[in-house]
């Protein structure tokens, strides 16, 4: 289980995490909402360990992480734009966490094969990164956080610069993919469609902090602070700026 | 930690050397010419007067022609698409990476020689190149709805490129022009060549003291005056670089270039057309000297007679001149730039300028202070790696410029991923950033190579007997009266320029785009 315990996090004098706290169980798939600059990529960056904390404290069942560099924390992070080797191709991203863990080569061979399968690319190994259209190039980022089998899973708007269309359709194919791979993950859009839709629960951050948690119902019905209130409500829409 | 002692290292490379090789025999120079006898005196006499007035105007003259003669081929270029335009780009690249020996062996051929017309023409045939390679990279990529936006609102094309263009290429244009003012102020080989006895620019004037006159205060004083120049023009560079860091909105070459249009066609080839002829006239001069007499020039190189000089060995000691070199210039300038791109802008932008110094120091300055300062702690002044050493100080800046692009492309956020999937920070250094960058250095090694296979200034100082390079020999032989000599000269220029040409070819099939632009 993971837990984030008062996390602060301050670029110059403005603070991007202002003591944010959650928890995400074993099997647990969490989506973070918020509108834009809210805190959301900079509490993902430091779960994963590429942002140092001024403050706070983040564990994982039990052991602190906070000084433990990213490389060595075995979660996933699946980033906005993939942030694919251009120099490697679709089957070498894939396998370069299981490289990484000296993985032997014929169990990464298979690997690689099994998680393009999990996201719909069977035998793309060989192909390159260049041409790939913005719905292929997010499963092979898909597939390159799950192939190393990660204690946790991590995903920045994984969907953000694809069209509607394409969203509405890959959204239940990542719910399904992180269900039967089984790990907890937290998920992390502006959207509220999405949020709804792929996860068990989803927290809302606002200034760097969480400020309610449950399904986006059970926070309409509890919540008493208005601009929580405000903010569900704006149902499926974007809530670019609406600070 | 790992991570601090990598990140000193890379520091700790660069500074280390530089510091030993550079700064400390530059240091050495001030001293010897403020302490030395009549060395400050001197720079009151008129012969430095001459010398300095001449280096100021046959430099920006130079650097006016260069301009004017790169504009047509710049904005063809910049323009067009059309059949040949990568191999015209190669090209006309070509003259940059001559060794000024075989240019100005060329133009002796060509009968230009003692003469101020020789010196600019030379000086533009070198340059032209770096304009045109400098200004295209960002005019054929500049978006092209502003000069859009201005012809609806009524400005006439000539406007248009006057009052919207111009102004966006004013960084790059501005880049180009202190870099061909640098390189004509510090011009040796040409000047020395072609200048005759009467023409001298202060490079030269400081080589004609300390071989002519052991006069080694005066040399070191004239250094000064030169240093104070280089700097002055290196500001206005830095100061270019800074507004060239403001955003310009570029985009892929495919989409800014067009086909012409009517007439335009015509103009485009004519252009072309001529620039490529100009390009080629001098090798093609060399090739036809050496044939001449019956191949005397080969002939000559085969059985020197009388002549105690052995072109053997001076092609196998460029060649292990050059791989050193290279290897040395690597191994300093790749840190380097890595400092540099890791740095917060404004340090990082100082570095950079540093790092420059010594393309702007000239290659005479570098030998001299060999000279002077090299005897301790070793005596490294006799040593046949002070060759090597000095010319990678003369390429380390082109390999800075060339890796520099390269390294600040690479995404930080391909970092944090390979991090996340579990790769240590040297992992991270060696899966990520060493394949991304392996061909620019590739391209900055060749480079380096190439430099060194050409570089004259500094060897012509250090050089002994037995380390004689290919440009020092063709120097002896253009010195001596008679036309075999002379023959021979032209051969071993054409060997020296088929050397270079291998290598830069040999670039060109990795794709080097960046070669040779500021």
């Amino acid at each position: 289980m993971l837990v984030v315990d008062d996390v602060r996090v301050t670029f110059g004098d403005t603070a991007a995490l202002d003591g944010a706290s959650l928890e995400v169980g074993t099997d647990e798939i969490v989506a973070i909402l918020g509108p834009s600059g809210c805190g959301k990529s900079t509490l993902l960056r430091a779960i994963a360990g590429l942002q140092p904390i001024d403050s706070g404290r983040v564990s994982f069942d039990g052991e602190d992480l906070s000084t433990l560099p990213p490389h060595r924390r075995g979660f996933g992070l699946m980033f906005q734009d993939y942030a694919l080797f251009p120099h490697r191709s679709v089957g070498r991203n894939v396998r370069f966490g299981l490289e990484m863990q000296d993985t032997p080569a014929a169990t990464a061979d298979a690997r690689v094969a099994e998680v393009l399968e999990m996201v719909g690319l069977t035998g793309w190994q060989p192909r390159p990164i260049d041409g790939l259209s913005g719905g292929e190039a997010q499963r092979v980022a898909l597939a390159r956080t799950l192939a190393p089998r990660p204690r946790l899973v991590l995903l920045d708007e994984p969907l953000g610069s694809l069209d509607r269309l394409l969203r509405d359709r890959l959204v239940s194919e990542i719910r399904q993919i992180l269900t039967r791979a089984s790990t907890p993950a937290i998920y992390v859009t502006h959207d509220h469609d999405e949020a709804e839709r792929v996860s068990d629960r989803t927290l809302i951050m606002r200034a760097g902090r969480i400020v309610a948690t449950g399904t986006l119902s059970e926070i309409r019905a509890a919540s008493t602070d208005p601009w929580v209130q405000d903010f569900v409500e704006i149902q499926g829409s974007d809530s670019k700026g609406s600070r | 930690m790992k991570a601090v002692a990598g990140r000193s290292l890379l520091v700790a490379i660069p500074t280390l050397f530089l510091g030993y090789f550079f700064v400390y025999p530059v240091a050495s120079i001030l001293v010897e010419a403020s302490t030395g006898e009549g060395g400050l005196e001197f720079l009151l006499t008129r012969s430095t007067g001459r010398a300095l007035w001449f280096t100021l105007w046959q430099a920006s003259a130079s650097t006016a022609l260069t301009l004017l003669a790169a504009f047509p081929l710049t904005w063809a270029l910049s323009t067009f698409q059309f059949p040949w335009r990568r191999a015209v780009m190669a090209l006309v690249t070509v003259p940059f990476v001559l060794p000024s020996v075989v240019v100005a062996s060329a133009f002796i051929a060509l009968g230009l020689r003692d003469s101020v017309a020789a010196i600019l023409v030379a000086h533009v045939f070198f340059n032209v190149s770096v304009v045109v390679r400098t200004v295209t990279t960002v005019w054929a990529r500049l978006d092209p709805s502003p000069v859009e936006a201005a012809r609806t609102l009524g400005a006439s094309p000539f406007a248009a490129f006057r009052r919207v263009t111009l102004p966006l290429l004013a960084p790059s244009i501005a880049a180009a022009s202190s870099i061909v003012f640098l390189l004509c102020f510090t011009s040796f080989g040409i000047v020395l060549l072609l200048g005759g006895l009467r023409l001298r620019t202060i490079e030269v004037e400081i080589y004609q003291r300390v071989t002519t006159f052991l006069d080694l205060p005066a040399a070191g004083a004239l250094a000064l005056v030169q240093l104070v120049g280089i700097v002055a023009v290196m500001t206005v560079y830095a100061r270019s670089q800074e507004r060239r860091s403001r955003r310009l909105h570029l985009r892929a070459e495919e989409r800014v270039l067009r086909r012409p249009r009517g007439n335009e066609a015509i103009w485009l080839w004519s252009i072309v057309t001529i620039s490529v002829a100009l390009t080629l006239v001098p090798p093609a001069v060399l090739v036809a000297r050496s044939l001449g007499s019956r191949a005397a020039g080969w002939r000559f190189l085969a059985d020197p007679g009388p002549l105690a000089i052995d072109p053997g060995a001076a092609i196998a000691n460029s060649l292990q001149s050059a791989l050193i070199a290279a290897l040395i210039a690597l191994a300093v300038g790749v840190p380097a730039a890595i400092v540099v791109a890791r740095s917060a802008p404004t340090w990082g932008r100082w570095i950079d300028v540093v790092m420059m110094l010594p393309l702007g120091t000239s290659a005479v300055t570098i030998g001299l202070g060999f000279l002077v300062a090299l005897d301790r702690p070793i005596d490294l002044r006799t040593a046949p790696i002070i060759v090597p050493i000095a010319h990678a100080l003369v390429a380390i800046p082109f390999v800075v410029r060339a890796v520099l692009p390269t390294i600040r492309s690479i995404r930080t956020v391909l970092r944090d991923a390979a991090s996340v999937l579990g790769a240590s920070p040297a992992r991270v250094w060696r899966e990520v950033d060493l394949p991304l960058m392996a061909r620019a250095i590739g391209v900055a090694g060749g480079f380096a190579a190439a430099v060194s296979l050409g570089e004259f200034g500094a060897t012509a100082f250090i050089v002994r007997p037995g380390t004689a390079t290919v440009p020092t020999l063709i120097y002896r032989l253009l010195g001596r009266p008679g036309a075999v000599t002379f023959s021979g000269a032209m051969a071993m220029s054409v060997i020296l320029m088929v050397m270079v040409a291998g290598i830069v070819m040999s670039l060109d099939r990795l794709r080097a785009g960046e070669l040779g632009a500021f």
